[in-house]
């Protein structure tokens, strides 16, 4: 296993703009990272920069210390599992987990005993003498993921979509295969993915990309909780983030003239304009009579999700969204909402200044 | 007058898609129907579409029998999981293409088909191929496709599941407007989830190995789930159900007795198994109920905490994004209030 280093990397292909712009990044070894975006935001260019199957066009790449940018993928020692089961379909479970090993010559006693283990990872253990044809595609997923896990000496285990044929039901089984072993291992693992949940359940952090640059980089609670720009609060989440021009004046922050946070602790220096608050639907509330600096609010329409409903209100020319718990009947017309200050995110120019108030 | 099914059966290799179903679709409602992978969602579709013969029974379109219409004259509009566009054409000849099969003059069907890309949003791609376009644009193309038709059937077989979280919570809601302007159509849209059968259907079919288990409002399926299979279906995480008895006026779970709430007062002494909402259960510290985490899977913006205990496993759903490591023990809150209780074969015997 090992760090990974992106020094200035960035890439374009041929003249175009670029896919990928300049960056610095460290990846810890041991780690797991998602690479998440919408498709086009650079994150498989990522992917191919740090196996080799991609030369970037500047910058430099490092396997612990080791310079790879112009050694090819072959050279990497890098393991890969791509979005389709890559596996020998005439050969056994247990031929197929050992082939990695037996290419590197390993002693027969050790790979029996690594498949063995690796299988027993996977719950694979019973199926280890079957042809690999015989298998149902998440099976052969799992092969795939297995032999990507098989030899402990790879600096890094890299995975593209790697759920994306496995049926829904059967998704959340691997997912929490997938994190187990990941867990276990230990091995430096590299995800990408278009899904939120995939990423957010699978990852130590994650990557956030879009249009060719990572926008933010965090652990899944700090995405939720401090998103880095307007953009990150909506794409993380579900609802996604509230947001509201926001004006300063005598009551501190203020929306539509309703001061709500008043006496807070604001960052100096605050420009007149462009300042917007963030608030997740689930800090947002039905304000109790005794609340003060709470905004007048009315209701647009109410989704029953089942065991929650998403109330959409408008406030002043803002559209906003509140998640009630069943047992909290919805308003009818209007509401007074409050918004939970320490949850209160202040946006300028759509960047994150202060989170709480 | 509304679409009948009678007595459908379909099997194939010993398997039972569709085991003795009847159900009955009314003009203007759009009917969800739930169910696990291989529920037998699908194989309904295709019956009602004709792309399938029932081995018996029977369908009825206003009291006439259609089971023997061939497919191409059943004048059913379809969109499916894989978005199904013709290459070649054009974003606005794909929506146009079977109104002219279907004798429209030319300038006509551009009209309609103009309008239908407005309504879902694609007014400005109509030029573009649907290799184009974005997943999301290109599932918009085949369903105004689909709506341009007018059909009286128009029947969506999981039109979202192959687009990411984002995109299938905003085109949920854009669906809700879209539907609720259907006002002749029979709709049926088949879905896994059930935050978008509750959101989207006027009612709900559960459907399981073939069966139908259920159907009625969402509010109803929901709050009164007629049994475990049911409240497992229709909730995400499912329904936890703990198997127990009622014994000596108290709730046995195990080892644990818990004094029996007032809605549940007049169980009599049994075996039952009793069910609790993911949502119903919460991290309390004071709770000396507790099990280990053996997975934490962040949906949306909650966290699922799948946690193993004395009863078996327990799913709890707490708001936000949390992060707590493998192997931590969770002391597990709930109030007795929000039990169901099911007979020991899975009738609802009591809702909360």
């Amino acid at each position: 296993m090992a760090r990974i280093t992106l020094e200035r990397v960035g890439h374009r292909y041929g003249h175009a703009p670029y896919a990928l712009e300049p960056f610095d990044m460290v990846l810890e070894d041991g780690r797991s990272y998602a690479l998440l975006g919408p498709s086009g935001c650079g994150k498989t260019t990522m992917l191919n920069i740090i196996s080799g199957v991609v030369r970037p066009s500047e910058g430099r790449i490092l396997l612990d210390d080791r310079d790879v940018t112009v050694v090819p993928i072959s050279g990497r020692n890098v393991a890969q599992v791509f979005q389709f089961p890559v596996i020998y379909q005439s050969k056994s479970v247990y031929e197929n987990l050992a082939f990695p090993l037996r290419c590197r010559r390993w002693p027969i006693a050790r790979i029996k005993a690594r498949v063995a283990e690796i299988a027993d990872l996977l719950d694979l253990s019973g199926r280890l003498g079957k042809p690999a044809w015989q298998l149902t595609v998440d099976e052969k997923q799992l092969i795939s993921l297995g032999r990507g896990l098989v030899r402990d000496d790879v600096a890094a285990l890299l995975m593209d979509e790697p759920l994306t044929v496995i049926d829904p039901q059967m998704k959340f089984q691997l997912r929490r295969k997938l994190k187990a072993v990941s867990q276990k291992a230990r091995h430096t693992v590299i995800y990408v993915t278009h899904d939120q949940n995939e990423a957010m359940t699978f990852a130590d952090e994650i990557l956030v990309m879009s249009a060719g640059k990572v926008v933010q980089r965090g652990t899944p609670q700090e995405l939720f909780e401090r998103p880095r720009t307007t953009y990150v609060g909506y794409f993380i989440g579900s609802p996604s983030m509230n947001v509201f021009d926001a004006e300063i004046g005598a009551g501190g922050v203020m929306i539509g003239g309703t001061p709500i946070a008043p006496g807070g602790a604001l960052p100096s220096g605050l420009p007149t304009s462009g300042l917007r608050v963030g608030i997740r639907p689930e800090y947002a509330s039905l304000a109790q009579p005794e609340d003060s600096d709470t905004l007048a609010a009315t209701v647009v329409g109410v989704q029953d999700h089942g065991s929650v409903r998403i109330v959409e209100v408008a406030i002043g020319t803002a559209r906003a969204r509140l998640k009630l718990g069943r047992d909290i009947a919805p308003p009818s017309a209007q509401a007074r909402i409050r918004l939970r200050r320490d949850k209160l995110c202040l946006f300028v120019d759509d960047h994150l200044i202060a989170a709480g108030i | 007058m509304p679409l009948h099914l009678e007595n459908l059966s379909l099997a194939r290799n010993g398997v039972r898609y569709l085991d003795r179903v009847d159900a009955t679709f009314r003009r203007g409602r759009l009917t969800t129907v739930i169910g696990r992978t291989l529920a037998g969602k699908t194989t309904l579709l295709r019956t009602l579409a004709g792309l399938q013969a029932p081995d018996s029974g029977d369908l009825k379109l206003d009291g006439v029998s259609i089971a023997s219409v061939p497919v191409w004259k059943r004048d059913v509009a379809m969109v499916y999981q894989q978005f199904i566009n013709y290459p070649h054409l054009s974003v606005l000849e794909n929506v146009a293409f079977p109104l002219l099969r279907r004798g429209l003059k030319a300038p006509e069907a551009q009209l309609r088909a103009e309008a239908t890309l407005a309504k879902v949003g694609l007014s400005g791609f109509a030029a573009r191929r649907p290799s184009q376009l974005s997943g999301g644009q290109q599932q918009r193309v085949a369903l105004a496709r689909a709506l341009a038709r007018e059909a009286p059937i128009l029947l969506l077989d999981e039109p979202l599941v192959n687009l990411d979280y984002k995109l299938r919570e905003q085109l949920r809601e854009e669906f809700r407007g879209l539907f609720a302007e259907e006002t002749k159509a029979i709709v049926v849209y088949t879905t896994t989830e059930p935050a978008e059968a509750m959101m989207l259907g006027d009612e709900i079919v559960v459907m399981h190995e073939g069966r139908i288990l259920q159907v009625g409002t969402p509010v109803d399926v929901f709050e009164r789930p007629a049994s475990t299979a049911v409240a497992e279906i229709v909730n995400d995480p499912p329904m936890n159900i703990l198997p127990g008895a009622v014994v000596d006026g108290r709730i046995a779970l195990g080892s644990y007795r818990l004094a029996l709430p007032a809605h549940l007062s007049r169980l009599a002494a049994a075996d039952y198994r009793f069910g609790l909402r993911a949502t119903d259960l919460h991290v309390d510290p004071a709770s000396e109920i507790a099990g280990s985490l053996v997975f934490a899977e962040i949906s949306g913006s909650e966290t699922f905490l799948h946690v193993e205990t004395a009863f078996g496993p327990l799913a709890l759903q707490i708001e936000g994004i949390h992060d707590i490591a493998l192997g931590t023990q969770v002391p597990i809150g709930f109030s007795t209030e929000r039990l169901f209780a099911f007979a020991a074969d899975g009738a609802l015997v009591v809702a909360p």
